[in-house]
């Protein structure tokens, strides 16, 4: 690859340059001693973290999109778990269009889904908050968790659960002994993912958030005063941190099932 | 071995919508025995195993174990265990935690059981792998895991589906020895579903043949190879060569037929075992039962003459594939080399000695 390729190379230089560039000046930014978002750097500060620390809407919009992720995670991936087995293990009527009706939303522009729940829920008199944002976003996370259990189940040996039930266990059991300990690390990834994409989700919780902001909703409202810029940059940089933590502890668990099964690693997120 | 039954079948039928998979099954398996369900893949054999295992419901039939209905009993109230084509060995657990999974509502103590898992290791041959873990064992291995599982249970049936199909030739060949004399030290019923036909003949004490969902035969090994019902029968086991031939007459239990290219002659009636279906008769006879003469040598009983058309050679055997005169058909012809016999060339002109206690009538 001396001589050829190079053009290639170069292409995928610029290429992970435009999609890291930016996310490397968030924490250069972040630590800057200036309010001014532009080269050159004026001097190593800290002071932008601790005024992070102490703005308490921040605080606020951190723990609700905390509450709302969770719930979202724990909601959705439960959805999917029953939703998956039944689409990998059952034959029912109807079994196509139900599927991808529930898939439907990975699809659908999400600012469609926002108006029509926010259409009906006004309608219906509701009051917006957290539960209608972990309402729109189970909605739009289900069809992911399905995605990434529908896989599990279906690696499944469906003679392993006969198996069990032949030594004598119930379906509780065999469910408990041999399927679930089998589907975890699946359960994990899509409560991971589910928790991400709620997290960083802006359209419905602006739409369905009422009065209560997510992070995302509460950055995207401190960008119209530029002196809360640098602040923004040392909350992105927390973001960023976080997300390579969760992304090496899903990468873990992934290949700590997949080494557990004896299954051929087939690729991942790392 | 004893003559009691253990599972009886009457007439089990199985419907999955349209599709009739069990039509009236009707069979006696005798406690002790290994019984073979032998038959071409979506004959119903699996479909069978299933059904006595408990995971598949009948449509109407009876199927008692050990004389108890088992209607409306779930697989994990049976008196069975089930050693699955895939194993089905669970691999998140060590070999250890495989074989005693089972055990877990089993009132005896921790030791008890550890040591039951131990015997049952031995048994099989993995003595010292309790520890490994499950999913880095090599097919053979995992087989042996999952006849340990089951067995452990001290089942009064153990159901094999297709066990062997995974293992090379070598193996299966070990394995189906093993399986005989393991069968023979624990005296447990074993059912075994298997396509092979050299499979079933080797381990069976009865074998069944499916066509259809159907039992064509059911027999010992022997009297299924020399004495086929039905042409399908003789077909699946072995090779057979067949002729056209005519009843000319039937008397005092002889039968005398008119074979195309080997004439007239008389069989016992006996040798005529199948149903009279009414089509066109012929004769069947095995390869083996035909004995190619050499110069000087001279047929016992009767001699045709012939040309050979093929010659396939496979180490102790030769099959040689005959154009009889007035025979229409090639007629193959095995004979074993031994010294003194060399293989003969194709082309050559050649004599064939037969016994008419040989063939078999179809009718």
């Amino acid at each position: 690859m001396k001589t050829r390729g190079n053009g290639l190379r170069v292409y995928t230089i610029l290429y992970l340059a435009f999609l890291y560039a930016p996310i490397v000046l968030l924490p250069l930014f972040a630590f800057n001693d200036g309010t001014i978002i532009s080269f050159p750097l004026r001097g190593f500060t800290t002071k932008w973290f601790s005024a992070m620390v102490e703005q308490d809407t921040l605080k606020t919009a951190v723990l609700n999109s905390l509450i709302v992720a969770a719930a979202t995670g724990a909601l959705s991936t439960t959805l999917a778990i029953f939703a998956a087995r039944a689409s990998t293990r059952f034959e029912f009527k109807g079994k196509g269009p139900i599927m991808a009706m529930i898939m439907m939303p990975l699809v659908l522009p999400e600012i469609v889904v926002a108006m029509a729940i926010l259409v009906i829920l006004l309608q219906m008199g509701i009051g917006l908050g957290l539960t209608t944002i972990v309402l729109g976003h189970t909605l739009v996370c289900t069809p992911f968790a399905i995605a990434i259990l529908s896989g599990a189940f279906q690696s499944l040996d469906k003679s392993l659960e006969e198996a069990a039930y032949d030594l004598g266990e119930g379906k509780i059991a065999t469910f408990r002994l041999v399927i679930l300990p089998l589907v975890l690390p699946g359960i994990i990834s899509a409560l991971l993912i589910s928790f991400t994409i709620s997290m960083d989700e802006f359209i419905l919780a602006a739409f369905l958030g009422g009065t209560e902001p997510t992070l995302p909703v509460y950055i995207y409202s401190q960008l119209r005063f530029p002196k809360a810029i640098p602040v923004i940059m040392a909350v992105a940089t927390c973001l960023v941190a976080v997300s390579i933590c969760l992304l090496i502890i899903a990468e873990y668990f992934r290949r700590r099932g997949v080494a557990k099964t004896g299954g051929k690693d087939s690729g991942g997120f790392l | 071995m004893t003559e009691k039954t253990m599972i009886e079948l009457k007439d089990v039928q199985k419907y999955y919508g349209d599709y009739h998979a069990l039509r009236g099954i009707t069979a006696n398996i005798r406690a002790g025995e290994f019984f073979s369900l032998l038959g071409p893949s979506g004959c119903g054999k699996t479909t069978l195993l299933r059904t006595i295992a408990g995971f598949e419901g009948i449509t109407s039939g009876v199927v008692m174990i050990d004389g108890k209905s088992m209607e409306e009993v779930p697989p994990n109230k049976r008196p069975t265990n089930m050693v699955f084509q895939s194993y089905a060995i669970f691999p998140h657990l060590t070999v250890e935690q495989n074989v005693a999974f089972g055990l877990r509502k089993d009132p005896r103590s921790a030791d008890e059981k550890a040591k039951a898992v131990d015997e049952a290791l031995q048994m099989v041959g993995l003595k010292g792998y309790g520890k490994r873990a499950a999913h880095a064992l090599s097919g053979g291995q995992r087989q042996r895991v999952a006849l340990a599982r089951a067995l452990i249970l001290k089942p009064k049936v153990l159901l094999l589906d297709e066990p062997l199909s995974a293992l090379d030739k070598k193996m299966r060949e070990n394995m189906q020895v093993e399986l005989i004399k393991l069968q023979r030290q624990v005296g447990i019923t074993f059912i075994l579903v298997t396509h092979d036909q050299e499979e079933a003949l080797v381990m069976s004490d009865r074998i069944a043949v499916m066509f259809e969902g159907e039992i064509a035969q059911l027999d010992d090994p022997e009297t299924l190879y020399r004495l086929p019902k039905s042409r399908k029968v003789a077909d699946f086991i072995g090779h057979m060569n067949f002729l056209p031939a005519k009843v000319l007459g039937e008397a005092k239990g002889e039968i005398d037929v008119e074979v195309q290219g080997l004439g007239r002659c008389h069989i016992n009636a006996a040798q005529a075992p199948g149903d009279v279906t009414g089509g066109d008769a012929s004769i069947g006879f095995r390869p083996e039962t035909l004995t190619i003469l050499y110069e000087g040598q001279t047929g016992s009983d009767r001699e045709s003459s012939g040309t050979i058309e093929e010659v396939v050679y496979y180490g102790d055997m030769t099959y040689y594939d005959v154009k009889l005169d007035a025979v229409a058909d090639l007629v193959r012809i095995s004979m074993r080399n031994v010294p003194g016999r060399p293989v003969l060339e194709r082309g050559a002109k050649t004599r064939v000695a037969w016994s008419a206690s040989a063939l078999v009538l179809f009718r």
